[in-house]
């Protein structure tokens, strides 16, 4: 029903005629933040597929001879594309090649797998953002988890079940006192975060190159660069049996995802933090210590981040780590919190969709030979497109939120029935 | 905490105010700091001091004038180079209680002092060629350089730049495919401008026309162009490496007299033409921002965008053209990779420069001299081990490369204190 008609059939009609309830549903569902959502990714996806049709080796063979066999091109271009980003969703979601569903599904306990860290490094970036701290020290922060954790792990004989909850303790407190020191330099110097969180990646990366070559996690009698593995009693359980990969960590996951959401959204220390991150002179005139807060938003993001440090020890990589062990999650977890716009359960989101792209490229460059690195591009693409959504109403001609009406109500109407 | 507050102007920390109201503010960090380098120092040096015989080539075998090596004891040199930096640190106290700056020259001398102590400390017994270490720290440093100026402008002019790594990369990237087909290594210095330009396009139109947070739009495009040459690497450039990978690099040019004068003439005068290139960007960087009309409006823009706005600056075109200035001279850092030094690119082969970039720029406080000097020191640091690992120093290798950082961190925490940057930097301007 358009609102045109309605004057006719509403007596009274002094203000502005309601449109009906489909368009404002219509409208709702085209200007929110989800069909953005769903576009931005849509777009990544294309600019993708234009790569990899590109860089195919069928594509640039038929391209040659397009306009005497032009439904060539197209068949390659199709088959390239189609292949990989096939391969991409059997990776990480479903595989229909499997017999049973237990096999088929094992790609999404994969993409879980995948994003357990994620999630978790990217809820303490998510947290120092939310406090206006740029925590690019993730990398570090793992290390150190990874090394206090590790060694709590490999080197101690505790019973199972304690063994595992103090390693988790000792990762978690590594990350954080690791952060937290990032915090008291900003705090008591005003030493700038983001130069001592990246000085201290580097400082943590050598410390550790050091340790495992010399120091206390040198596994005894060998010359590799590598720890002792994990011991059996620290090792995170599998949740779904053993033919899974999916560990405790998941659910630890879940967890410290809840308790940001109540840090942030239901505590008075959330409280502070929010104010402090929107306006620290504000919150300073308001009677919060911004350099108090500076302190504790650091210890926790550290904690958060060691967090992943530590569940790459306990749960991915047991047989005992070397100095990548953070393998670039410090770094990806900055994406992370971006594409989730600081907030806990939007971080959630976008490690779980991350953690897919993760788990797929592997089988993507496994089955069709294109490069893990266009994965990059397209998580980039899709937190570029998320940022910026006039750009993407722009591309897919969408109404603005706010913006008239594409029909506007005529005011004539109006104005002829008032008389 | 509460009775720390006030300790947030550090630079100038004992200015005397007239008046009453305002208490003087004592600022004990510098003294500290050189306190606890000078213990460090003395533990180092003398404590753990080694004996034997430091010797410090000064020439290098293709010199014309060949100045004699310097053989300094090491114990001895040791010992007074603690006496002197504790002279200094005490210099340094007297000068705060009498409510007077520590000069910037002062805090120069002792960090010579002390690099020349550990230099002879780390030498015991062995021969350090000066020239050599200097040189490999300023081809370090000049990618950084590069990098660190294109971040100066950009964050002069209101637009945070997260993205010199990517810039760094991109710049890379082109030179090496554009060198390679040309064979004309100039051709590539250009294609690594215009790399450059390209992602600070991105960088401006995000931030500048669409209002997104710069620093999400800077993180994003390093990873959108790790992603993006990488996958182009390993697909196009791996398979085809004569054809596209394998730029001429540029030649080493001597200039005529000036790379005969010793020490100073094969470091900085017997380099490629990108090192010259350097010194001029530093030279029009640093007079461009202070000294011209150009530069005013740009730190204008940066400062206080609206009162720009109001006396007729077009904040938004100002922004735009500069950020993509700043990519261009990002970009030929970038090529320095490819056409200076590796001579072919390879996947990340950037490994973080642009971050240090930024370190510099903020270590610099956004002023192009004094993060060219940051980059410089980073340079010195990372090559100076190269160099000790040579000779073999009795430090365990990662601790010397950790150095740097940790010095770093010293230095930011204790005597840079809280950098301001530009006002209005990482905020959109949206015009009313």
């Amino acid at each position: 029903m358009s609102a045109a008609q309605q004057p006719t059939t509403t007596p009274a009609p002094t203000e502005p005629a309601e449109p009906s309830r489909w368009h404002n549903i219509f409208r709702e569902i085209t200007t929110g933040n989800a069909i953005i959502s769903v576009l931005a990714v849509v777009l990544a996806l294309l600019v993708g597929a234009v790569m990899i049709a590109f860089t195919n080796d069928d594509v640039q063979e038929s391209a040659g001879y397009f306009f005497s066999r032009p439904g060539d091109l197209i068949g390659a271009v199709w088959n390239s594309v189609s292949g990989a980003y096939s391969a991409l969703f059997q990776g990480s979601v479903y595989n229909f090649r499997r017999p049973s569903f237990a096999d088929g599904i094992k790609p999404l306990t994969e993409t879980f797998t995948y994003a357990t860290p994620l999630i978790a490094a990217g809820l303490g970036v998510a947290l120092g953002f939310r406090v206006g701290l740029f925590n690019i020290g993730g990398r570090g922060q793992m290390l150190i988890a990874a090394t206090l954790g590790g060694w709590v792990a490999f080197a101690l004989e505790l019973p199972a079940g304690i063994h595992m909850i103090a390693a988790l303790v000792a990762g978690v407190l590594g990350g954080a006192l690791w952060g937290g020191l990032v915090g008291l330099l900003k705090a008591r110097t005003g030493a700038h975060e983001v130069i001592t969180t990246i000085m201290l990646n580097y400082v943590a990366f050598y410390l550790v190159s050091f340790l495992l070559r010399d120091g206390f996690l040198k596994t005894p009698g060998s010359n590799n660069p590598k720890s002792p593995a994990t011991k059996e009693t620290a090792v995170f359980f599998d949740i779904l049996g053993p033919n899974y990969n999916l560990h405790f960590g998941f659910i630890l996951v879940i967890a410290a995802t809840v308790f940001v959401w109540w840090l942030l959204g239901r505590s008075s220390l959330g409280f502070k933090f929010r104010a402090v991150g929107e306006n620290p002179n504000a919150a300073r005139v308001a009677g919060i210590s911004v350099q108090r807060m500076y302190v504790y938003a650091m210890l926790f993001s550290g904690g958060l981040v060691g967090l992943a440090g530590i569940n790459q020890v306990l749960g991915t990589t047991t047989s005992g780590f070397g100095s990548g062990i953070d393998s670039g999650i410090g770094f990806d977890a900055i994406t992370v919190a971006l594409l989730g716009r600081s907030k806990p359960w939007g971080v959630f989101a976008a490690g779980i969709l991350f953690g897919a792209f993760k788990a797929g490229s592997f089988s993507m460059q496994a089955a069709e030979g294109v490069p893990i690195d266009i994965v990059l591009v397209v998580q980039s693409l899709i937190v570029l497109f998320i940022a910026a959504p006039p750009l993407v109403r722009a591309i897919f001609r969408l109404p603005a939120p706010g913006a008239p009406r594409r029909k506007p109500v005529p005011n004539v109407t109006q104005e002829v029935v008032a008389k | 905490m509460s009775t720390i507050a006030p300790v947030n102007q550090p630079t100038q920390p004992s200015e005397p105010h007239e008046g009453p109201a305002t208490a003087v503010i004592k600022s004990w960090k510098v003294p500290i700091v050189l306190g606890v380098f000078t213990v460090l120092g003395f533990l180092l040096l003398v404590v753990f001091g080694r004996s034997g015989t430091s010797t410090m080539v000064l020439s290098t075998s293709s010199d014309l004038i060949q100045l004699p090596d310097v053989l300094l004891p090491t114990r001895a040199t040791g010992i007074v180079v603690t006496v002197l930096l504790a002279l200094i640190t005490g210099l340094s106290a007297w000068m705060v209680q009498t409510h007077r700056k520590v000069p910037l020259w002062l805090i120069s001398v002792f960090a010579f002092l002390l690099l020349l102590g550990f230099l002879a400390w780390a030498s015991a017994d062995a021969r350090i060629p000066v020239p050599g270490l200097l040189f490999g720290s300023l081809s370090l440093a000049v990618p950084l350089i590069f990098g660190a100026l294109g971040g100066v402008i950009s964050e002069r002019v209101g637009v945070v730049n997260v993205a010199i790594e990517g810039q760094l990369l991109a710049g890379a990237f082109t030179s090496a495919v554009v060198a390679s087909v040309t064979q004309q290594p100039l051709l590539g210095l250009l294609a690594a401008m215009v790399a450059g330009v390209l992602v600070s396009f991105v960088l401006a139109a995000f931030s500048i026309k669409y209002f997104v947070d710069q620093v999400i739009v800077g993180v994003v495009l390093n990873v959108l162009v790790t992603g993006l040459t990488g996958f182009l690497f390993s697909q196009v450039l791996a398979p085809n490496a004569s054809l596209l990978n394998q730029p001429p690099k540029f030649e080493r040019i001597n200039i005529p007299l000036l790379s005969e004068i010793p020490i100073i003439g094969p470091v900085l005068f017997r380099q490629t033409l990108i090192v010259y290139i350097m010194y001029i960007a530093v030279a029009l960087v640093y007079y461009g921002i202070f000294h011209t009309r150009w530069g005013l409006r740009l730190r204008s823009v940066g400062e206080h965008p609206q009162a720009a706005d109001t006396v007729g600056i077009n904040v938004t075109g100002t922004r735009f053209w500069n950020v993509s200035l700043a990519g261009a001279v990002a970009g030929l850092g970038g090529a320095y990779f490819t056409l200076g030094s590796v001579g072919a690119f390879g996947k990340e082969m950037t490994a973080g420069a642009g971050f240090i970039a930024l370190a510099a720029v903020i270590f610099g406080r956004w002023d192009p001299i004094r993060a060219t000097l940051a980059a410089l020191l980073f340079g010195f640091a990372s090559n100076l081990q190269n160099v000790l690992s040579i000779i073999g120093s009795p430090v365990p290798s990662e601790f010397m490369l950790m150095l740097p950082y940790l010095v770093t961190i010293f230095a930011v925490a204790g005597l840079v204190g809280k950098s301001r940057g530009p006002a209005a930097s990482g905020k959109p301007y949206i015009k009313s």
